[in-house]
């Protein structure tokens, strides 16, 4: 039975992303929904809170454009290459707009969507104490353990507004099978108010029911199902493509100025109008050099009565 | 050995500290390379944990990230991002972790999250990532750093991750069931940590090195082991082994 979840990533953004949310696109540097955040930039979204462990570049992109009030993070770095600059213009200089930051662990920040999925009041945790970290963020609390007296360091759960989680293959209703790195997708799409999957492919009901260990989302807690081939670009997904990583290291350079920075907005986002342009504009050769060989696990066997 | 940059011999000073049959936790970049430089020669057995979540990897090329797929193909086990830091490090089941930073002080407190002050930065680094939760639940915790003025402080600006706070004392009441800092390698020296006081001691010099070359680049009066060592140099093995990890010198500047 097909629910009518599908749609384009336009719709989706359009439907389910607004002014003001606290916006979690899912994906720990690998299968992170690049296409999903330059639709929320084409849709001119202001005021959001971007939450993310790693921001990488598409909150950088994002922050240069303006979006973001707010950024909820634990590293803000450009993975493997350095600083995220336009973070860096944003927090230091207040260029384009001043941006507030919300800062945790990567075990605190995944440890409050963990809380917020499975509906914990709080999640106490071993790490935090000795840092100067918990004086500067209000959220991140200690209290006294009940059974042995000892102080503990506790945060809150995290409900985003919307997430949007990208994935290999989803049906149409968008049971999801994820795998490789799969960071911290689970707990986004069920932490999330409102969840948007993007899928490199979209397959059968009966392709997810053969392996259901694999699925990591079921459907009737997604919103949205798009279906956006290269969604990922310029990230990994494992199985499909590589991360491309000139551009990781370019990025560096185009963002040494806002003007640089707004002018491959310019091209790379406003002057597209979806995720297939986008990718028409990127060369077959380089294409062809992200795509791997393929290399298949063994089979499984789940019998059958 | 002139022709080892100390990049690369910082590597296999690390690579050293590594004992076969441990489980380590690797960030990418130059610890990776101390962990897969003694995999291939005397640790065999080491369990190579990733804080992407991937355990027992198997890496063909420089992961490009943390996030890098090559992390999985052939692993042991990956598990989600919040599963890593619950089974794998506060579960208590992780025994060295390799932490680099801007600023390091004498006990081992280290600075990656901003220079200056906090609400109004001079510089924003990227934070914590793993790194607080790594020095608070690991065995042993290993740093390698260069050995620059500006990066041995009397003070860090902001303690991202603990090592012994203020002394072995004021460690021993935060209750954390790690073991806190146990190495520092820099581009001059090995420093370890005074089992007594938690304080950073000079406990061998690299080849060519003096004790006053190590004070100079050093703002406090630095301590000095009872038994002060020579790092035995790098055996053309190593240099061999470790060359051929980063074959495009990508991190072996």
């Amino acid at each position: 039975m097909n629910t009518g979840k599908t749609m384009s990533m336009k719709e989706a953004i359009s439907k389910f992303v607004n002014d003001g949310d606290t916006v979690y696109l899912a994906g720990f540097t690998h299968m992170i929904p690049f296409a999903a955040g330059h639709e929320i930039i084409r849709q001119g979204r202001k005021g959001l809170v971007l939450a993310r462990a790693t921001p990488d570049i598409i909150y950088d992109q994002m922050i240069a454009a303006g979006c973001a009030k707010k950024l909820m993070f634990s590293y803000a770095g450009n993975p493997g290459v350095g600083s995220l600059r336009c973070f860096r213009r944003a927090h230091e200089k207040g260029v384009p707009a001043p941006l507030e930051v919300e800062e945790y662990t990567h075990f605190g920040l995944s440890g409050r969507l963990f809380a917020g999925a499975t509906n914990m009041p709080f999640l106490p945790m071993r790490t935090n104490l000795g840092s100067s970290l918990p004086p500067e963020n209000e959220m991140m609390k200690t209290v006294t353990d009940p059974y042995t007296g000892d102080e503990v360091s506790v945060v809150p759960p995290l409900k985003p507004d919307v997430a949007v989680v990208h994935v290999q293959r989803a049906d149409a209703n968008g049971n999801s099978h994820i795998w490789g790195i799969i960071g911290e997708q689970k707990d986004t799409a069920f932490a999330a108010k409102r969840v948007v999957i993007s899928a490199e492919e979209i397959v059968e009901e009966s392709v997810i029911r053969s392996d259901p260990n694999r699925t990591l989302v079921p459907d009737f807690i997604v919103d949205a199902v798009v279906h956006e081939p290269w969604c990922a670009h310029p990230s990994y997904v494992q199985g499909y493509y590589d991360r491309d990583n000139e551009f990781y290291v370019d990025w560096d350079k185009i963002t040494k100025e806002h003007e640089a920075t707004l002018k491959y907005l310019d091209e790379w986002v406003f002057g597209v109008e979806d995720r297939a342009q986008y990718m028409k504009k990127v060369p077959q050769s380089k294409i062809d050099s992200l795509t791997p060989k393929p290399a298949y696990s063994a089979p499984v066997n789940f019998g059958s009565v | 050995m002139s022709d080892v940059s100390t990049t690369e011999l910082m590597v296999i000073v690390a690579a050293r500290e590594l004992n076969d049959g441990e489980s380590v936790l690797v960030g990418v970049g130059v610890p990776n390379l101390a962990a897969n430089l003694a995999k291939r020669l005397h640790a065999p057995g080491l369990l190579m944990v990733y804080e992407s979540g991937t355990v027992g990897s198997n890496p063909s090329r420089m992961p490009l990230s943390i996030g890098d797929p090559c992390l999985v193909s052939g692993a042991k086990s990956v598990c989600s991002m919040y599963e890593q830091f619950a089974y794998y490090l506060q579960g208590g089941r992780i025994d060295v972790g390799f932490l680099g930073g801007a600023q390091i002080d004498k006990y081992g407190n280290i600075n990656s999250t901003v220079i200056g002050s906090y609400k109004t930065p001079k510089v924003r680094l990227p934070g914590s990532g793993g790194a607080c939760d790594i020095a608070s639940n690991v065995k042993r915790i290993i740093v390698i750093t260069p050995h620059e003025k500006r990066r041995f402080v009397e003070k860090v600006d902001f303690l991202t991750s603990p090592g012994f706070i203020d002394g072995k004392e004021g460690w021993k009441k935060l209750k954390l069931q790690g073991g806190g800092p146990y190495a520092v390698i820099t581009s001059l020296c090995t420093f370890k940590f005074d089992d007594a006081t938690g304080e950073m001691t000079v406990v061998a010099l690299h080849e060519g090195v003096t004790l006053e070359q190590v004070q100079e680049n050093t703002p406090w009066e630095v301590k000095v082991a009872a038994e002060l060592g020579r790092t035995p140099p790098p055996t053309q093995e190593e240099i061999e082994t470790l060359r051929a990890l980063d074959p495009d010198k990508i991190y072996l500047r």
